[in-house]
């Protein structure tokens, strides 16, 4: 018995100066604020990016081509974290912004990559009779494009993407290379006050793990959604 | 109304098509028969330009093909065309596959547009099917919505590829039995098929295609009857 007790009395303790003491709760809070707000401009930005480059690869503007898969092999080649210092000291460090903006940039510049591809895939992966059956009854290709192929490449491509930001919501742990305050380095903070290497890391991993399954509760639903009329 | 002179398809380094001449004129059913790979889908798909010839003319009305530039759309719509493999729209209901084009390019009023495809739809035998996606739809019934939706632009010809190969054996009467009534209403047709039975009936003409040209061109009874080429009475042989 005194055996649970003693359990009982670390894990109180733990919760009560990781979390508790000093409000530290609160750091967390607004780590995951800042995660959370990295990811969503880092997504737009990524999504916005995606879209251009996967249309200058499937133009038939060989420049473009170029440029646009030269974008892609550079940024899936490299570790993120390394594209992440490489854009704060090099390109933007300098300037003043701040640091959730360079950030938001780094990681922006970094998705779109993969969004890029995934359009990509998710256009090509529409049956090719079906642009051909579009210009045979006289539609453009843009025509084709519009009114045909997108629609159904946005059933491949939405469920895609909502993983790709899942992703993104992860990968973002690395801002605490340019000391910017997102969840994971609010966890390292609250470590380095209370000297417990385990709790705070802990409490980050159930705090991610807890927004992640809410994204992929959706995805499910948007999945199920998307394959009804297929 | 369609003129073929001496036309040449290469992919690349091999040479599919290898010299057609051929004219159809209007209201004609012509259709193409001979074994696979002999370049028949290809001839189908250059005649409204889904592949680009390398080398010869097509004159549609007179008018060659290659002083179309950006009226090639506008070419395309006066020439159906229906898959082997349906090619629906599977993201819209029935009746907006068939009523999508005419709305889009010929900017008719959705409320005629739809009362068009319903008559239509009724005409290959699908009339109460107008609300429903192609996935609910068997392959005869999507074969004749393809149908309707390549008659709702008003063509003056019609081409088929194979419109039956990709059924079940039990449909392909009911697609038969559109496209003859279809031809019966005097539609210029072009018909590549298998089904040697519809084309005896139902072609003023048969081309017998092998190796990238036509090698016999005849009415049914010739071709059938009388084929003066060793290797379509070979390939007739083999198919009957
Ligand atoms: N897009 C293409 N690229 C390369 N080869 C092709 C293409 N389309 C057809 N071919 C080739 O051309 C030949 C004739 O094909 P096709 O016209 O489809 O014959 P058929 O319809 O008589 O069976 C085949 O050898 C086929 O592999
Ligand atoms: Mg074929």
């Amino acid at each position: 018995m005194s055996f649970l007790v003693d359990i009982y009395k670390t894990l109180s303790d733990a919760i009560y100066i990781n979390l508790i003491k000093e409000d530290r709760y609160l750091l967390f809070i607004k780590g995951l604020g800042v995660s959370l707000k990295l990811t969503v401009y880092a997504a737009m930005l990524g999504v916005i990016i995606g879209l251009l480059v996967a249309f200058a690869r499937m133009t038939k503007n060989k420049v473009l081509n170029k440029v646009a898969s030269l974008y892609i092999n550079l940024i899936r080649g490299t570790p993120a974290v390394v594209q992440l210092v490489i854009i704060y000291y090099a390109i933007l460090g300098s300037s003043s912004l701040p640091k959730i903006v360079i950030a938001s940039v780094a990681f922006g510049i970094n998705s779109g990559a993969y969004v890029a591809e995934l359009i990509r895939a998710g256009i090509q992966a529409v049956d090719k009779g079906q642009m051909e059956a579009a210009r045979s009854l006289g539609f453009s290709y843009g025509q084709s494009m519009r009114y045909i192929i997108i629609p159904q490449a946005v059933k491949n491509i939405l469920p895609a993407l909502v993983s790709e930001f899942i992703v993104l919501l992860k990968e973002t742990a690395i801002a605490g290379y340019i000391a910017l305050d997102d969840l994971t380095r609010m966890g390292d903070i609250v470590r380095s006050r209370t000297f417990d290497a385990y709790t705070p890391f802990i409490i980050v991993a159930l705090i991610y793990l807890y927004v992640t399954s809410i994204l992929t509760y959706f995805l499910g639903k948007l999945e199920r959604r998307m394959s009804i009329s297929d | 109304m369609i003129k073929v002179v001496n036309l040449h398809k290469s992919f690349g380094e091999l040479e599919v098509l290898k010299g057609i001449n051929t004219e159809i004129k209007k209201g004609e059913v012509v259709c193409i028969i001979g074994a696979s790979g002999s370049g028949k889908s290809t001839f189908l798909r250059c005649l409204n330009l889904l592949e680009e010839p390398t080398e010869g003319d097509i004159y549609i009305d007179g008018l060659s093909i290659k002083e179309l530039g950006k009226d090639i759309n506008r070419l395309r719509q006066r020439l159906g065309m229906v898959f082997q493999q349906f090619n629906l729209f599977p993201h819209m209901t029935v009746m907006d596959n068939v009523t999508l084009a005419p709305i889009k390019l010929k900017k008719q009023e959705p409320k005629v547009a739809q009362e068009k495809a319903i008559s239509l739809l009724r005409k290959v035998g699908l009339p109460d099917k107008d609300h429903v996606y192609p996935n609910q739809l068997s392959g005869g019934q999507k074969q004749r919505v393809a149908i309707a939706r390549a008659l709702a632009m008003d063509p003056d010809i019609m081409l088929f590829d194979e419109p039956t190969s990709a059924l079940d054996p039990e449909m392909v009467g009911e697609v038969l039995q559109v496209m003859q009534q279809l031809a019966m209403e005097g539609m210029t047709m072009i018909v590549v098929t298998h089904e040697m039975g519809f084309a005896r009936e139902v072609a003023d003409r048969i081309l017998f295609m092998d190796d990238g040209i036509i090698a016999e061109e005849e009415t049914p009874e010739e071709i059938f009857n009388n084929a003066k080429e060793e290797r379509t009475r070979a390939f007739l042989s083999r198919v009957l």
